[in-house]
């Protein structure tokens, strides 16, 4: 392994960088300008974001601990362009923390750092690498999310948070060292080869499959979701269920289609019964929140199920549809996020009723919203339509059509939560309607770019076609 | 030739038409008016620029005229089947961007004129720029898909053009049933496009009219009720052009359509939209003529003829002009499918088809003049009956005379324009269908005598006491007149066959003597008889009408082809086949899924109680949820 090979690391090597030296410049950046400290993130963030644009050679390096192809190095770009468009609508938010509470670089570099972990993890070559990436994935967020420490509910969706998750990755550590103990190797390609049906296999991949569950939020590991979802800050929250599922689902993908191959007639059934509770309980439960939060949860554990129609499929549609319906969801789950975001920043409003009439007063920002949530509930034509129509196109062309009926059920179901809130935006009139605001540059920004991905990704379909091939390494 | 320029032929009215559509109340009405005829002027010269390079430069390989493709996929299904977006050249197609641009841009020029001082000057030019990017785009096509994708832009912008008066209820009503009826037709034109895609496995126009292609040798390979499958769906999408181009029966929103303001009826219902369907039966002409043997092609020869017949016939009697003119339109387009119809494919014998784009051509100038011609005279007037008017020969010269060129081009006196296209339409008939061609020469005699009926019944006729003395339109009303009446005039000397025919190869045409003397007598007996019954005040026409007693009133009434529609819809389909489905619909599907959502409320209110807000119980499920699967699915749920 000669000096080259790190550059195959270039995401990784870069972003740490960007952590060490946001570490040091509070050092050197002077007390009353403290809150320039935003733009320098936002800055370096975005040369990386771009950088990471660059092409990378497929490779397996340290020993075949780290590994890295083009599906695997365009997934990085996709959460690095979700945590830019995040970092734009966190800014403002981030200023005034940093201006009032004396807050300093701690939010970018633990979130940098879970970003890190999040690399690792989609590009672990055995289960040590996954492990580490997954805790470090996780244990920033958990301070993420109690980050607003004046905050008695913010403390406490932090603690629910690391108490959750460390249940979830002590089994998930036990499903490994059971899969160890019957396999020999904690290398992926090794254990391909000598996998096998056998009871303690399957229980070890139960314990492992129900440790990322609970990043994806699936039912039943998902009671942590809406809790810490309204405590934690709206950016984390955003965090929580775009880029951390997203990274999750990746790797789940990639594990299940190729370590986990040989047992697919065991997992296609365990996914299709946990497909179907996290959309029935997630949808019935997203039908009664009041708070705009709890309410976005619940709708991402519902998307969350449907996700696990591509998964099922196990072919090269079914990782092309997901790759795709995670693309499209960040999009359109930041765009509906950064719309709380802004509200809850000038106002402090968080509850549905307070989004009567909204219309009247910020026009611009509703139809954001209702675009967001168009593309959430899958109406033609902006983008989520088609990422739900090739999830359950995948899905269908396996011959679970049980399965994509249930689905649609759901769909019909959430249709009517998604449009309860453009109706209280349009329909309804408020005597006490949010008063009209202009959002600063950022913000303004970040709500821009989720809108052309929304309608843009839609209509783009070379970039579906550019997917697929990607995705032809799991053929 | 590289032809990837002409995309902005459509793409330059689309961006006119967002920036007066966007810019609606901060634009000055003068402003907008210059902007949209600047507009339409460079599309124009585009159009004619392509047409040059086309005929005279690049277009012509090894003797024959090839279609020139640009294209990319927009959507696809299987390896053949796409969607394609692109542009399409070929000669045809080009003489429908020429006719498009002329006669639109001699609309825009007239509109600055004729809606001067309306309140919605700004919102009527950005229409007038929707619609012609809609037309542009439609000839343009390349496929089925997309053609049917411009079809119905047209069809919007027709809805939106004929209900421009929209605080007038009989032109919302007039906009609702065009739109309707056009809907309507238009929903047989996408079965047969899903069929013709599902058979043939594309919708690209080149591939399907290769004459050795696929799609046109392998007809006969399934076949429904009697007819191959192919045959079907062709007449469902003929069903979408008689709609569009206003065949009998579907004919019924042309005259209300009229309700619409004049430069729109001459752009629209004279010139363009309205031949759209005689253009698709044209652009797919190779799989009319060979697939069953023509099958096909012989019903839209019938559907046209009668259509030019029965329409003529109620012509005679409208006394509204404007409706003269619609149902003048309709007869003239039942013309050119006739001639579609008796066409075959080949050199000369390929006569039909070339002498129906002729007339297609011809047509379109001449109509809109006339109605040009006639928005000026209602301009000065303020009417549209016949009865108020007379004698303005001596206040509008300038409209009486080109008024007169293209009465006289529709009936086909010798040498204007209308007189070689209508001359060739015959012998093509003559030479293939003899029943077909007498139709064709009692409609030519009618087509004189109506429009003469109408023109002195304008400009001569009795001399009417004006409140207020008419007087001649300004020049941009009359400028575009006097262009179109040129264009009219001299049109017919165009070699139209060396250009566009059914092979596209070309041939020479020659007149037909014999033939022309009878369809030129009969014109002129027909002008004649017009003479006698209108040229002074008598009360001949009003004694013979009487005499024919219930016929006149049935022509007079269009043959109560709305009632029928009215007493079919209300009390067929609205009383005897809606509402039994309305019913259903309400009291078993709609409670059926009120149940369904009253149910997800209560099961959503029962299971509130599990989300505890306690990390405790959280990690029971957790746990629970763990052994639960490692039980059900280790031991229980093995396969």
């Amino acid at each position: 392994m000669d000096f080259s090979s790190f550059l195959l690391m270039r995401q990784e090597i870069i972003l740490l960088a960007i952590i060490l030296l946001l570490l040091v410049a509070e050092i050197f950046i002077p007390k009353n300008k403290k809150s320039s400290i935003v733009h320098l993130a936002i800055f370096l963030f975005g040369v990386h974001t771009v950088i990471g644009f660059l092409s990378i050679d497929e490779c397996s390096i340290f020993g075949g601990s780290f590994q890295t192809n083009n599906l695997i190095h365009f997934f990085k770009n996709v959460l690095n362009i979700g945590v830019f468009i995040l970092l734009l609508q966190s800014a403002d938010w981030l200023q005034e923390k940093i201006v009032t509470q004396d807050k300093g670089t701690e939010f970018f570099i633990l979130l940098f750092s879970s970003l890190l972990g999040m690399y690792f993890m989609i590009s672990s070559g055995d289960f040590l690498m996954f492990y580490i990436g997954l805790e470090l994935s996780t244990l920033p967020v958990a301070a993420l999310a109690a980050y607003e420490t004046s905050k008695r509910i913010s403390s406490e969706s932090g603690i629910k948070l690391i108490l959750s998750a460390g249940l979830a990755s002590g089994v998930s550590l036990f499903g490994i060292s059971l899969l160890y103990a019957t396999s020999g190797s904690i290398f992926f390609h090794d254990i391909i080869g000598v996998i096998s049906a056998s009871n303690l296999t399957i229980l070890g991949f139960i314990l492992f499959f129900t440790g990322l569950s609970f990043k994806i939020s699936l039912v039943p590991f998902h009671f942590w979701t809406a809790d810490v979802y309204e405590g934690a800050p709206i950016s984390v929250a955003s965090y929580l269920s775009v880029i951390s599922k997203g990274a999750a689902v990746f790797i789940l993908m990639i594990l299940m289609f190729t370590i986990f191959k040989p047992l697919m007639h065991v997992w296609e059934n365990i996914v299709y019964v946990i497909a179907l509770a996290t959309m029935f309980i997630g949808n019935l439960f997203a039908l009664r929140q009041k708070n705009m939060k709890r309410f976005l949860a619940f709708s991402s554990i519902a998307q969350a199920g449907f996700i696990l129609l591509g998964l099922i499929s196990g072919t090269q549609l079914g990782s092309a549809t997901i790759v795709y319906f995670i693309l499209v969801y960040i999009f359109s789950n930041l765009a509906a996020f950064g719309v709380v975001q802004a509200i809850s920043l000038k106002t402090g409003k968080e509850n549905m009723d307070d989004y009567d009439g909204l219309y009247r007063t910020n026009p611009n920002l509703s139809l954001v919203m209702m675009l967001a949530l168009f593309s959430l509930a899958g109406i033609p034509p902006v983008a989520g339509f088609f990422g739900k129509f090739f999830l359950f196109t995948a899905a269908a062309s396996e011959g679970y059509y049980l399965l994509v009926f249930l689905a649609v059920v759901n769909v019909t179901i959430s249709l009517y939560y998604y449009l309860s809130v453009i109706r209280a935006m349009f329909i309804r009139k408020s005597d006490n309607p949010i008063p009209f605001f202009k959002n600063k540059l950022y913000m303004r920004l970040g709500l821009l770019i989720t809108v052309l991905g929304i309608l843009v990704i839609g209509m783009y379909s070379p970039l579906y076609d550019y997917i697929y091939e990607l995705s032809s390494i799991f053929n | 030739m590289d032809i990837t320029y002409t995309i902005l032929i459509p793409l330059i009215p689309l961006a006119v038409f967002l920036l007066l559509g966007i810019f609606n109340k901060s634009i000055k009405p003068a402003v907008s008016g210059y902007i949209g005829v600047a507009g339409l002027s460079t599309s124009a010269a585009l159009s004619f620029y392509t047409a040059y390079q086309y005929f005279f430069v690049h277009g012509k390989v090894d003797g024959v005229y090839k279609a020139i493709v640009e294209k990319t996929v927009w959507m696809n299904f299987t390896e053949t089947l796409h969607i394609d977006i692109g542009v399409l050249i070929d000669p045809i197609s080009i003489m429908m961007l020429i006719v498009v641009s002329i006669v639109s841009l001699m609309v825009h020029i007239y509109s600055r004129g004729y809606m001067k001082g309306d309140e919605g000057y700004t919102r009527f030019f950005s229409y007038l720029s929707l619609f012609s990017f809609s037309m542009y785009g439609l000839v343009l096509a390349t496929n089925l898909f997309q053609i049917y994708i411009f079809w119905e832009l047209v069809g919007v912008s027709s809805f939106l053009l004929i209900g421009y008066y929209y605080t007038k209820p009989s032109a919302v009503s007039a906009a609702k049933k065009a739109f309707i009826v056009t809907r309507f037709a238009d929903l047989g034109f996408l079965v047969g496009i899903l069929i013709i895609g599902y058979y043939t496995g594309t919708f690209d126009f080149e591939t399907l009219n290769n004459p050795e292609g696929s799609a046109i040798l392998n007809w006969a390979s399934t076949s429904f009720m009697g007819l191959s499958v192919i045959t079907w769906a062709l007449l469902l999408m003929f069903i979408g052009g008689a709609g569009k181009s206003a065949m009998f029966p579907l004919h019924i929103w042309l005259p209300d359509a009229m309700e619409g303001p004049t430069p729109v009826s001459a752009l629209i219902h004279a010139a363009t939209m309205v031949v759209a369907g005689v253009y698709l039966v044209a652009r797919l002409f190779p799989m009319f003529y060979f697939v069953e043997d023509g099958f096909a092609l012989e019903v839209v020869a019938y559907v046209g003829a009668f259509s030019s017949l029965f329409a003529a016939i109620i012509a005679i009697t409208q006394t509204d002009i404007k409706r003269v003119l619609a149902f003048s339109t309709m007869s003239q387009i039942g013309y050119m499918m006739l001639a579609l119809g008796v066409s075959k494919y080949e050199g000369h014998d390929g006569l039909g088809y070339m002498a129906s784009m002729f007339h297609l051509f011809t047509h379109a100038m001449f109509k809109a003049l006339l109605f040009l011609g006639a928005g000026s005279v209602i301009h000065a007037v303020h009417s549209n009956y016949l009865k108020d008017m007379g004698g303005l020969r001596k206040y509008m010269p300038i409209t009486n005379i080109t008024f007169l060129i293209a009465a006289l081009a529709i009936a086909g006196f010798p040498l204007t324009s209308g007189f070689f296209s209508k001359d060739e339409i015959l012998v093509a008939a003559f030479e293939n269908n003899k029943l077909l061609y007498f139709s064709g020469v009692l409609v030519a005699g009618l087509t004189a005598f109506y429009m003469f009926r109408l023109y002195f019944g304008i400009f001569w006729g009795k001399d009417t006491q004006y409140k207020h003395a008419p007087h001649e339109s300004p020049i941009s009303m009359t400028f575009p007149l006097m262009v179109l009446a040129l264009i009219s005039l001299f049109g017919g000397f165009i070699p139209f066959s060396k250009y566009v025919s059914a092979d596209r190869v070309g041939f020479d045409v020659h007149l037909n003597y014999p033939l022309a003397a009878v369809a030129v007598s009969v014109g002129l007996i027909g002008i004649a008889l017009a003479w006698i019954f209108y040229k002074k005040e008598n009360d001949l026409a009003s004694r013979f009408a009487n005499s024919l007693g219930v016929f006149y009133k049935w022509t007079y009434d269009k043959f109560y082809l709305d009632e029928i529609y009215i007493f079919v819809t209300k009390n067929i389909i609205f009383n005897r086949i809606a509402a039994p489905i309305a019913w259903f619909d309400k009291k078993v599907v709609d409670a059926t899924m009120e149940g369904i959502g009253n149910q997800t409320a209560v099961v959503s209110e029962k299971i509130k109680g599990m989300q505890s807000g306690k990390v405790q119980d959280y990690a029971f499920s957790f746990v629970a949820g763990i052994v639960i699967l490692a039980i059900v699915f280790i031991y229980l749920w093995t396969n």
